[in-house]
């Protein structure tokens, strides 16, 4: 039974992935593109990763899917333009071939993966003790491959630093993206005042509980996000001027926190990102709670996009 | 067949039609979109080899799927910058395209919009 809903569920995947990359129209494949995304975190559930479809439901469905549809809409009339462009019947073959090419390798591997699968779940279980904390996950991403963890969110500055430097320079320093006005007595200005409250106890609900069950900073912060973004879509709010220094603050002081505390065990426990016994959960939760203001602030800026407008009107 | 084998094959023929798309599709957000799923394939792929990796109690093995956390959260930081830079392109010249002979035509507008 559950066999037959997981190929049916494959199957629906793959057909709104043709749709996204067949259809004529942009918006159609935004649309396309956000239905997949979400649908995807049917297929993590299944695959028994729920914090992976936490994370792709948020950022994979919602936050990219925000982004493509707003870009769509904004991009509507350059669909002509582009198809003109259009690549001839040999050249569109010879991409078929390339690409069934590529998938069949990849399928090959994957009925040709080693049995039994090679794992590293013993020894992330024998050695979680250690760290206090009861979701595998986040022993992952805070202790044993840190290092990761502290890259990625240094990759996330680096994109806000780039999606800042294209600003025209009349506007550097200033405002992301237009002013939204909506409708006071409108539908959307009504959404933004009754689900912010609920979707940041709801964000830092699944920060909370990240430490021993699925959840964690990545999904809480992008609930944050998306609830900012509701509230500037509807004009309750508006996009901080990039210079402001408190902006530059919040964003580098998670992962700033997060180098203290990682050079702290070159002395404390002998090694870069080591913690000392017995103080490895207090020190994962502190590097927590310093990332999950940072993080949600750079996505939401990230999402807001290049300076358009100067800061002071 | 078991989740992982379906969602694995699933996966492969989910990056060769991203790669289909990259290549065919002359408009720029439609590369970004089948970029993406070109990327949710190799996501969902590694996530198959994660779920085989199910041992002691863990419903998969929890190191690749925390690098999909990670890999996720980065393809969205891609994904953000693409557009920026796509958008800037539009209101720079007006147009989307990544044609070389079409862009010349394009009046440059001293790199400020």
């Amino acid at each position: 039974m559950i066999e037959t809903l997981n190929a049916g569920v494959a199957v629906l995947i793959l057909a709104l992935a043709i749709f996204t990359i067949a259809t004529r129209e942009l918006f159609a494949a935004a649309v396309g593109f956000i239905a997949y995304g979400l649908l995807l975190t049917l297929v993590w559930a299944q695959l028994h990763g729920l914090d992976v479809a936490l994370i792709e439901g948020a950022v994979g469905g919602g936050l990219t899917g925000v982004l493509v549809i707003g870009s769509a809409a904004r991009l509507r009339g350059t669909q002509v333009t582009a198809s003109a462009e259009r690549l001839g019947a040999s050249a569109r073959a010879a991409a078929a071939i390339v690409a069934g090419v590529v998938a069949a390798v990849l399928a090959a591997c994957v009925l040709a993966l080693p049995d039994p699968a090679p794992t590293l779940a013993p020894q992330v279980a024998a050695n979680m003790t250690a760290t206090g904390v009861g979701n595998p996950i986040t022993a992952v991403l805070l202790a044993f491959r840190a290092i990761d963890t502290l890259l990625e969110v240094i990759v996330l500055i680096f994109a806000l630093i780039a999606v800042w430097s294209l600003a025209p320079d009349g506007v550097w320093g200033g405002r992301a993206g237009p002013r939204y006005d909506a409708d006071p007595n409108g539908i959307l200005v009504y959404f933004a005042r009754i689900l912010p409250p609920i979707g940041v106890i709801v964000g830092i609900y699944i920060f909370w509980v990240g430490a021993d069950h699925p959840g964690g900073k990545f999904q809480g912060s992008t609930f944050l996000a998306a609830m900012w973004l509701l509230a500037a879509r509807a004009g309750l709010t508006d996009a901080p001027p990039i210079s402001r220094v408190w902006v530059r603050i919040a964003v580098v002081a998670g992962p700033v926190g997060f180098v203290v505390i990682g050079l702290a065990g070159v002395v404390t426990a002998g090694a870069f990102l080591a913690y000392p016994a017995g103080y490895a959960k207090p020190l994962i939760l502190a590097i927590e709670w310093a990332l999950m203001p940072s993080l949600a602030l750079t996505l939401a800026l990230l999402m807001a996009g290049a300076p358009q407008r100067p800061g002071v009107p | 067949m078991r989740a992982p084998t379906i969602f694995g094959l699933c996966a492969a023929l989910l990056v060769g039609v991203g790669l289909f798309g990259l290549i065919v599709d002359p408009q720029p957000l439609r590369k970004i979109l089948a970029f993406n799923v070109i990327g949710s394939g190799v996501f969902v792929l590694l996530g198959a080899v994660a779920r085989r990796g199910a041992a002691v109690g863990m419903g998969g093995d929890p190191v690749p799927q925390a690098l999909l956390i990670t890999g996720i959260v980065v393809a969205f930081a891609a994904t953000a910058l693409a557009v920026a830079l796509l958008l800037r392109l539009f209101n720079a010249t007006g147009s989307v395209t990544l044609s070389a002979d079409a862009l010349d035509e394009v009046r440059p507008d001293d790199g400020n919009a």
